[in-house]
């Protein structure tokens, strides 16, 4: 149960409340530069969230299985050279930005060619985007929040897996998706405006990305009314006098925490 | 190779001619996320100078070497092996601040003006000329985020490095130091290079 409340946070957390742009502004290039129209931004952000599911799966096992001291990997290897204490000391996560990087480079050379090979209509959808991702800050960015919840956290039940390791890809996929085509709709309609004319292109777009940040940070807060409303639960009362829609949400599992 | 500029022009033309945040819109996460204040800025900017300067220097030295359907991915690693010890060393000195920059270090890796200069300088020119436009480019840098920062800091938090600028009757503008401060700040700022430019086009002709 708890479980699933903590995915469902990270999932709302990286779709919407910490929006991947309007909050920690990774992938700003591609949300300037492709998002002129809706069908090509929507590919884009198809394509990114595509690399990113992939990169996050791959990072996640390598800082798993190969970076983090006391990995099997490394320590089967470094086992044939010195004694088991010491290759299970062995810490390789000063590695993890050059293994990562090459990881998503590869993922996106792989994906590229799996696409044109099998998909051809898909390819020729978000071919042009799929080179430009490989320097995305948003992928990189995904596995280095990956990577600071697997490596260096003490309590190891805070140690994320596999699972949230996902949620976390494929929400923030979503979450810049969502960005880039409101800012691409909105372009759109700007095409018909009377722009002053050194605000065309970039300065505009930069200005509504503006606006549209406020609006998301009115969803601040959300996640903690959310945890509060789903995970300890002290009293029954308590949970009856939150609000109808945050309860509406997942009645089934309310119920399930206040049953027992 | 008679036309191509000298190392004296590239290094002036990174500076103001070809701004890297301002001209070339480059390098916009990082100008964006650390804004919020004048130091974190600095620290900054110096990281990315340091590895490009560095990276710059390496590509250069070794262009003769690279194949050219591999030669993003040497880029890549290049620079992320020369922000491993950038990072390394900031943990190391200026704990705070690493802890503050966060996940934003890494992420120069991924700053496009770098991979940019390594791709259009670097990797054609030899290493004088490649560090001079490193150089220039990185100062360039450097007072592209020193702007957004004086001015996102002194309108948000009347401060600028912790002296008072601002009369303390000023409203602080919360929003300017969060996330919706930066995308208005740099919008506006870019609106404003472009209108100044318009103007000095108006006036030659």
């Amino acid at each position: 149960m708890d479980y699933f409340v903590d995915i469902l946070l990270i999932a709302l957390s990286a779709s919407i409340i910490n929006n991947f742009i309007f909050y920690y502004f990774v992938g700003i290039c591609p949300f300037v530069g492709v998002s002129k129209k809706v069908d090509m931004a929507f590919g884009m952000g198809c394509a990114v969230t595509f690399v990113m599911s992939i990169a996050a799966f791959l990072s996640w096992g390598i800082t798993v299985f190969v970076l983090i001291p006391g990995a099997p990997v490394s320590a089967f290897i470094a086992g044939f050279f010195t004694t088991p204490e010491a290759a299970a000391q062995i810490d390789l996560t000063v590695l993890s930005y050059i293994v990562y990087i090459f990881a998503i480079a590869s993922s996106v050379q792989f994906v590229e060619m799996y696409v044109k090979k099998f998909f051809p209509p898909l390819y020729r959808s978000f071919g042009v985007f799929l080179p430009l991702i490989t320097t995305n800050c948003a992928i990189l960015f995904a596995c280095l929040t990956i990577m600071s919840h697997v490596a260096g956290v003490d309590n190891p039940k805070e140690v994320w897996d596999l699972g949230k390791a996902m949620t976390l890809a494929l929400f923030g996929g979503l979450g810049f998706t969502i960005a880039i085509v409101i800012m691409a709709g909105i372009r759109e309609e700007l095409e018909l405006c009377d722009i002053p004319k050194p605000f065309e292109g970039a300065a505009i777009t930069l200005v509504i990305g503006g606006i549209i940040a406020i609006a998301f940070m009115g969803f601040t807060g959300v996640d903690s009314g959310v945890k509060k409303a789903l995970k300890p639960v002290p009293h029954v009362s308590q949970v009856q006098e939150q609000p109808q829609r945050v309860a509406l949400l997942n009645t089934k599992d309310c119920k399930g925490v206040i049953m027992p | 190779m008679a036309d191509q500029p000298t190392a004296t022009e590239r290094f002036v033309q990174g500076i103001l001619p070809e701004n890297p945040v301002y001209r070339q819109l480059l390098g916009l996460c990082a100008t964006l996320a650390v804004t919020n204040g004048m130091k974190p800025a600095l620290t900054m900017a110096v990281c990315v100078a340091f590895v490009l300067v560095c990276a710059n220097v390496v590509i250069s030295l070794i262009r003769n070497l690279l194949k050219p359907h591999l030669r993003i991915v040497v880029f890549t690693l290049t620079i992320a092996t020369f922000v491993t010890v950038a990072d390394r060393v900031l943990a190391a000195y200026m704990f705070q601040m690493s802890k503050t920059l966060g996940p934003y270090i890494p992420l120069i890796i991924v700053n496009c003006l770098i991979i940019c200069r390594c791709e259009v300088c670097a990797s054609k020119q030899n290493v004088v000329i490649a560090a001079a436009d490193a150089l220039g480019q990185s100062i360039g840098f450097g007072l592209a985020l020193a702007s957004i920062a004086a001015i996102r800091e002194i309108l948000g938090t009347g401060m600028l490095m912790g002296f008072r600028v601002l009369p303390s009757f000023w409203p602080d503008w919360v929003i300017m130091v969060l996330p919706p401060g930066a995308f208005i700040t740099l919008g506006l700022l870019l609106g404003l290079v472009n209108y100044i430019d318009f103007k000095r086009e108006q006036t030659r002709n």
